[in-house]
């Protein structure tokens, strides 16, 4: 049988499919339900081999996105979330979903303080970014063999945290943002947009717990699954049905399963 | 009040060490702002303020304003919080003093706060947050404080508040403190009115046409006091409201079915029936399933799912508040997708401005500047788009001094839905089920005053017209609309538009009839008149016929959807509307829907004759290009792109913005609608003049027809199976004149869309659009017709990528060689109309289209740009630029060559090893350069660099390090 991925969605969560394609096609099957009925408890997480956090605009992000999502999920699952993160569950986090496990204490974890706050652009961005894997700790990118293209959707993506470089020691950098030229050679953002998308600390894209197992990160790897998403279709990449760049990710993760 | 409690939360100062987490860019855009009003201000910082009012239960105040604060209000890093007391001198603020370098001597703190009933998101979540950290809350509001540093002593608070730091029509503001506005809760709600119309002469009934602003013509008036004459009583305030709704113009399209005499002897028997629907009608095209009788255009899109399309306008709104106008605008475009059962899957925007930097002094009293009104009409079709998930894939933005009181705000919305799932067969016996946002008295009447022109004092007496949207509500909206609509739950469906309740339980009713009790729907706060709760336009929401409502309430509770059955479809074709024992409405809905006497309008055929062409002094090609490159209608507009979420649900094929670095403007975009086969995209193309139609509106028609074609050919559509949409943007229509020109746009379209053989499907017509200045003056908009052109991508392998690919391959011209210059933007440029033709209507220009689409699908067009505003030599330029090639091409350098507009003209990029299959397929192509590596325009003599290029063209766009670092590579 196939494992099974919880996605809950808040009022306002909107790329819970995007994400359901996503671990569909990394052999998962996605369960895609209201926190209404988690909450009323006819869906509990550990019945589940993975959760699965959605991008969007949970509660408008009145008070600050994922503010409130963050609140629900500690306070209502709270004692499911630690559990889960206890009994090693892959968890993951994208955007909005990042936002809310920042908020809900999940990450960065190890009593760190890290928020994410406005862009320094100070106003939504809609763009194509590179990340490339910075971790050997995280099991959603141990699978990544190449820097990965895909979409941000945000106007609250600026990672900070009370210390870049403690985090970085400790492994916890998952994802980093970066440039990769015609032929291919990577170099750092070094902070600068638009590779640095929104002035993120230490161009962090994306951190994970001290477990390696929670993966939280603003870009949306869920937009590109299949080749025709990149808008580099037809300049660097031929062909429009072969798999996009990011399903990687998401079958590690489905592989990190106990 | 002793329950009230309020915190002011503020950004990280640099004693943090964390130098700009906080709102400096916001700042400088305020400070700017202020500049440009002529305001002399250093610094302005801003501040949430949050007012609570706690609940009985609530013993400490302090400690929980604390816990508040700390858990939901501060984040942990970079923010800091302190109660906020009262701040008439800025030598009292706490917070601010306490962690800011301010210069306290030279400050002076505004406070700005929603109006009370005005939609506040922030304030609602902030009750049900505290409530679940166990602090219970009666109500929350969420305002501003800003601390202005100025060394002006006599600076003119007022006018900053005004100008830049608040809406009066949605806010309130204050020097020093600003006291909370919580709804009243122990208001108790007027009665319902009889209105005697009883004896009225024609003066009498003005009156009260008047008064309750209902916008009724005279006629109507009379048909109205002779029913309820027949009948033998007065008709209640409820009941002349719905008349006026249901007989609006937004409603009713009185105009687009009036009969109309034109000076020219020929009579039109309704422009929607003669014109728009014969066109359609006579195509008959088989892929329309529906086409103008519901909320929205439905074609097929494969042999599973159907395509819902719309465009609506939010133009009065968006003058007047233009972040709510331009939501509200997209939220009621994705409510019209919806309510044909479809799920909502792209939107579009398409903007036109007064120009940005107008001097202030020239902008009429009552008018905000045409550069606030820009901020805040993006800002509001991005934070709508974004928050539903829906992404925004086309659009256009276009700006001319016609704009510049009557500011124009299209949004276009298509819809997924499996063929034929929209029922709409509601029978007698049918619960009415309203679904969304509960009835506040936030846009009250937005049909009958969008149906009216718009004055200087319009400001202050619309703002209960004027909405702020709730993106959020909606997203829950669609989430049961499409649930429901999968389970078989409904009957029929219809959103509460404009007119709100009023119109969608009537048009639902109006073969059937209804019993609604108004008791049964959700109200925000108490006092609210009867017929405000019936027709408030509140935004978000949905009503159904369902013969059994039960499955639908629950759905709606598990999606944390509002849900309330409020009446009964009945069969007895009356429409009765009670609130509790009190009757409001009892009319036959026969009277309310047929009874309008039809408008019978005169209309002067526009003179199009145009002097001889003059030759331009000192003509300069190299400096007009770079001129008409940087034309704020043909410039980039990625700056605005950018804000816009255009990659949710992952089906964008081609976007607006992409090429080599992501800066290459697109023609047509297309999507793969989730869910489908992914075999198959629909295209969007946007045609729009701002122009053209003060000239010859009848051309106009043709010109934006055509470059909305030839923007989906180029998307990869087949040419033999679009459907267009029309949106009208229109002054004054009981003006000859003006109605003259409407006459002769219908005819244009008319005539086009039978040619091309594609039918419209839907469309909606935004009449007088026209500013009354304090001293009577009409300022009419330029007469603007937007057409949307949908289409099907049956190859995705073969959709031609944005922006030139690769040295060496030949660039053909597909089309004439040179264009018209009447009307072009090159005459817009040089300041003044050098007169000659205007673009003609060309019917050679379809078979253009059709082998373009030929050649595509043979997999031979590498890439193509189509050539519009600006003519052939902008086309290039920005060609070349989103490949970052060169372009050698071998053309004239007169104006009627590189700068004339003209229907069916493409630029093609081809290798040259398919030189004689492309000449075959496309035999109006005529080759005439290539592709260069060197990073060169070059046009005949004239020469430019694509930096030149690109500093005129996108300069203004922040790009960061790539402005830099990809500036030249070839």
């Amino acid at each position: 049988m196939k494992p099974t991925v919880l996605i809950p969605i808040a009022l306002g969560t909107n790329r819970d499919g995007d994400l359901a394609d996503a671990f569909r096609l990394a052999g998962a099957e996605p369960v895609q339900v209201p926190l209404s009925a988690l909450r009323a408890g006819d869906v509990t997480l550990s019945d589940h081999q993975m959760l699965a956090v959605p991008g969007g605009f949970s509660y408008g992000d009145a008070l600050g996105a994922g503010r409130l999502l963050g609140l629900d999920l500690a306070g209502w699952f709270g004692d499911q979330l630690h559990a889960a993160v206890a009994a090693e569950m892959p968890i993951f986090g994208v955007c909005n979903g990042f936002q809310a496990l920042v908020r809900a204490g999940i990450l960065p974890g190890a009593d760190r303080s890290a928020v994410l706050t406005d862009n320094d652009s100070q106003r939504f961005e809609c763009r194509w970014v590179t990340m490339e894997a910075s971790s050997s700790r995280s099991v959603w990118t141990s699978g990544l063999t190449e820097p990965i293209r895909c979409p941000i959707a945000h106007g609250e993506g600026r990672f900070v945290v009370d210390d870049a470089e403690a985090l970085a020691e400790a492994d916890q950098v998952a994802l980093r943002y970066v440039a990769v030229d015609d032929d291919g050679v990577v170099s750092a953002a070094g902070g600068a947009f638009p590779t640095n998308p929104n002035g993120s600390m230490a161009d962090i894209a994306g951190v994970c717990d001290e477990s390696g197992l929670v993966l939280g990160l603003m870009p949306h790897p869920e937009n590109h699954i299949v080749a025709r998403q990149d808008p580099l279709r037809g300049r660097r990449v031929p062909g429009m049905a072969n798999r996009g760049l990011c399903v990687p990710l998401f079958e590690s993760g489905v592989a990190a399963i106990r | 009040m002793a329950n009230d409690g309020a915190v002011v939360v503020g950004p990280a100062s640099v004693d943090h060490g964390l130098d700009g987490v906080g709102s400096d860019a916001a700042e400088s855009g305020l400070v700017a702002r202020a500049h440009m009003f002529g305001l002399s201000v250093a610094r302005i910082a801003t501040y949430r303020l949050v007012h609570v009012q706690f609940a009985e239960s609530v013993a400490d105040q302090d400690a929980a304003l604390e816990e508040l604060a700390n858990s939901l209000l501060v984040d942990p890093i970079g923010q800091w919080w302190s109660p906020a007391g009262d701040h008439d001198a800025l030598a009292d603020t706490d917070g601010i003093a306490a962690n800011d370098s301010f210069d306290r001597d030279r400050g002076v703190v505004i406070e700005t706060g929603l109006r009370p009933g005005v939609t506040d998101r922030e304030g609602a979540e902030l009750v049900r947050a505290a409530g679940e950290i166990g602090i219970e809350l009666v109500a929350a509001t969420v305002g501003n404080r800003y601390a202005i540093e100025s060394s002006d002593a006599d600076l003119d608070v007022g006018e900053l508040a005004r100008r830049v730091l608040h809406n009066d029509v949605i806010e309130r503001w204050a020097e020093g403190s600003l006291p909370p506005a919580f709804a009243d809760l122990s208001a108790s709600a007027p009665a319902t009115q009889s209105i005697s119309l009883d004896g009225l002469d024609a003066d009498g009934l003005a009156e009260v046409n008047k008064r309750r602003r209902l916008g009724l013509d005279p006629e109507e008036m009379v048909e109205i006091q002779r029913h309820f004459g027949e009948i033998g009583r007065a008709p209640t305030d409820a009941e002349l409201e719905t008349l006026a709704q249901t007989w609006s113009e937004h409603c009713a399209h009185k105009t687009f079915r009036a009969s109309i005499s034109v000076s020219d002897g020929s009579e039109v028997d309704g422009l929607l029936k003669s014109l728009l629907r014969a066109a359609t009608d006579t195509i008959d095209a088989p892929w329309v399933r529906s086409a103008f009788v519901d909320n929205a255009g439905i074609v097929r899109f494969d042999d599973d799912y159907d395509i819902a399309i719309k465009a609506e306008t939010h133009n009065h709104p968006s003058a007047l508040e233009p972040f709510g106008g331009s939501n509200t605008g997209v939220g009621g475009v994705v409510r019209d997708i919806l309510g044909v059962s479809a799920k909502p899957i792209a939107v579009s925007d398409i903007l036109c401005f007064g120009p940005t930097e107008i001097d202030p002094s020239d902008v009429p009293e009552g008018v905000l500047h045409p550069k606030r009104i820009r901020e805040g009409v993006v800002a509001g079709v991005g934070d709508y788009g974004n928050k539903i998930g829906v992404p925004n894939i086309a659009g256009a933005i276009v700006h001319d001094p016609a704009y510049t009181t009557t500011p124009l705000v299209f949004a276009g919305c298509l819809g997924l839905l499996p063929n034929g799932s929209n029922p709409t067969e509601a029978a007698a016996g049918d619960s009415i089920v309203v679904f969304g946002g509960a009835v506040g008295r936030d846009g009250v009447g937005g049909a009958t005053f969008s149906s009216q022109t718009m004055a200087a004092e319009t400001a202050e007496v619309a703002g209960s017209s004027v909405q702020i949207g709730d993106p959020i509500v909606e997203k829950g909206l669609i989430d049961v609309i499409v649930a429901a609509r999968n389970a078989r739950l409904y009957t029929a469906v219809t959103d509460c538009g404009a007119g709100g309740l009023s119109s969608a339980v009537g048009e639902m009713a109006e073969k059937l009839g209804a019993e609604v009790d108004l008791q049964m729907v959700p109200r925000k706060y108490p006092g609210l008149a009867p017929w405000e709760v019936w027709l408030s336009e509140a935004q978000e929401r949905m009503v159904v016929a369902s013969p059994d409502p039960e499955p639908l309430l629950e759905l709606a509770e598990r999606w944390g959807v509002g849900a309330a059955v409020i009446g009964t479809f009945t069969g007895d074709g009356r429409l009765l509307v009670r609130d509790g024992d009190a009757t409001l409405i009892d009319i036959d809905c026969e009277f309310l829907h047929d009874g309008r006497p039809r408008r019978q309008m005169t209309a002067i055929a526009p003179d199009t004759a145009r002097s001889d062409r003059q030759g331009i002094d000192g003509y300069d090609p190299a400096s007009l290009l770079l001129q008409l490159l940087a034309h704020p209608s043909i410039r980039s507009n990625e700056d605005v792109v950018r804000t816009f979420d255009h990659e949710v649900l992952g089906g964008s094929v081609v976007r607006p913005y992409g090429g080599a670095a992501g800066d290459g403007a697109a023609d047509g975009t297309a999507m793969v609608p989730p869910g489908t086969s992914g075999e198959r995209a629909v295209a969007i193309g946007i045609g729009v003049n701002a122009l053209l139609g003060d000239i010859d509106a009848e051309a106009m028609a043709w010109h934006v027809i055509d470059e909305a074609v030839r923007n989906v050919v180029l998307a990869g559509a087949d040419p033999k199976e679009l459907s267009l949409l029309d949106n009208f943007a229109w002054g004054d229509p009981t003006d000859p004149e003006t109605l003259g020109t409407l006459v002769a746009a219908c005819r244009g379209c008319h005539d086009y869309a039978l040619l091309i053989g594609a039918p419209f499907v839907s469309g909606k017509d935004s009449l007088y659009n026209v500013f009354v200045g304090p001293d009577g003056s009409k300022d009419p908009v330029a007469p603007t017709l937007v057409i949307s052109a949908v289409g099907i991508v049956k190859d995705l392998d073969v959709v031609p990528v944005t922006g030139l690919l690769e040295a060496g391959d030949d660039i053909w011209l597909v089309g004439p060689t040179a264009g018209a210059l009447g009307g072009s933007h090159l005459d817009d440029v040089l300041g003044s109309d050098h007169g000659g033709s205007v673009p003609r209507p060309d019917p050679v220009s379809v078979a253009r289209h059709h082998d373009m689409a030929i050649a595509i699908s043979a997999g031979l067009v590498r890439s193509a740009h189509d050539v519009s505003d600006g003519g052939l030599a902008v086309a290039a330029a920005e060609w070349a630029l989103a490949g970052r090639l060169g372009l050698d091409l071998d053309v004239e350098t007169k104006p009627e060559v590189l700068f004339g507009e003209g229907s069916g003209r493409y630029l093609v990029e081809v290798s040259p090893t398919n030189r004689a299959e492309f000449e075959r397929l496309v035999p109006w192509a005529k080759r005439i350069g290539e592709v260069t590596a060197e990073p060169t325009l070059a046009l005949g003599v004239v020469s430019l660099t694509l930096d030149d290029v690109a500093a005129a063209w996108n300069g203004h766009v922040d790009r960061g390090s790539l402005a830099n670092a990809e500036r030249g590579v070839a």
